[in-house]
């Protein structure tokens, strides 16, 4: 066994090991703030692996894109909705839990069954190693022109939705009078649309 | 040594452990999108498994696809319509709780019947 294997067997292990405890933390701790920072860890030891994977244009894409702006804009979120709530207890949560546990139990099984027993084709042709983002960027301007053009206008098309979703009707100025608003009278004065109360009302 | 216990382990990785790997990651992320009560864990666990399938695509592009290695590309365009995705389902998520003032999954059942 030489050095570099022996250095890819311990990275692999550590990687893997932050990898398996950390989706398990995002999934199971009950504070989420900490789920959102484990995901960060998560999202990290993926791009690690990446880059034992001989890909290291898409590890710093994983990087960037993953833990720069996707956990950002997680831990935003939870900032944005962070109130603290009684969940109201549900009839059968523990026997939910089971099930899906078991489900998610067999198709792990089944996953790593066709893993192992499939006669994969290999050894198959050396890897590119560092010319990996010239082949990338050869793909992404000839064979895969048109999804990388749709692509943009995918980001575009998301972009737009997420500014109208999420922006509030507030004017900072009154369309009559012309006079500037005060902000704080509106965030008191708005009303939730769809609580409870309004939905049994309109039930029939 | 203890290594001689998992044959292949010792000369490189083999493949299937990437894929083991990626089938823990994914059905943890199931587990989670079932189980959540707070509708951020359910985006999250949606990125979990996101992640799963796209180290799936790059064991593949690397151990059976070496030279053209469209497993990074297909990477690359799931890492985006990923952020594409999270940007918008947290949109969804902001208009929702301004209007329904929660968070919990179990509440948000308005075109249930």
């Amino acid at each position: 066994m030489t050095i570099a294997s022996t250095t890819q067997l311990i990275c692999i292990l550590v990687l893997s090991a932050t990898l398996v405890l950390g989706s398990l933390g995002v999934v199971l701790l009950p504070n989420i703030v900490y789920s959102a920072f484990l995901l960060g860890g998560v999202f990290l030891s993926v791009a690690g692996l990446y880059l034992l994977l001989n890909a290291s244009f898409v590890a710093a894409a994983q990087v960037l894109v993953y833990v720069g702006a996707v956990n950002v804009l997680i831990l935003f979120a939870i900032m944005l909705v962070n109130k603290k709530e009684d969940l109201s207890a549900i009839p059968g949560l523990a026997v939910r839990k089971l099930l899906s546990g078991l489900v998610c139990g067999g198709l792990f099984a089944l996953l790593v069954r066709v893993a192992f027993t499939t006669p994969w084709a290999l050894p198959g042709p050396l890897p590119v190693g560092e010319e990996a983002t010239i082949r990338i960027g050869e793909h992404l301007f000839s064979d895969y022109l048109l999804p990388f053009e749709l692509a943009s206008v995918l980001l575009l098309m998301a972009m737009i939705g997420a500014i109208v979703l999420a922006r509030r009707d507030v004017f900072s100025s009154d369309v009559i009078t012309g006079e500037p608003v005060d902000q704080n009278l509106i965030e008191k004065a708005r009303t939730p649309l769809l609580l409870e109360k309004s939905t049994l009302e309109t039930t029939p | 040594m203890t290594l001689a216990l998992l044959p292949g382990l010792g000369e490189t990785i083999p493949l299937q452990a990437y894929l083991a790997l990626a089938a823990v990651l994914f059905c943890t992320g199931v587990w989670g999108l079932i189980n959540s009560r707070n509708a951020v864990r359910v985006l999250m666990s949606i990125e979990l498994m996101l992640n799963a399938v796209n180290l799936n695509l790059m064991a593949f592009s690397n151990y059976l696809d070496g030279q053209l290695i469209r497993g990074q590309v297909f990477a690359i365009f799931v890492i985006t319509v990923a952020a594409a995705e999270a940007a918008v389902g947290l949109a969804i998520l902001l208009s929702l709780y301004r209007n329904r003032e929660t968070v919990d999954m179990e509440r948000f059942n308005l075109l249930r019947w």
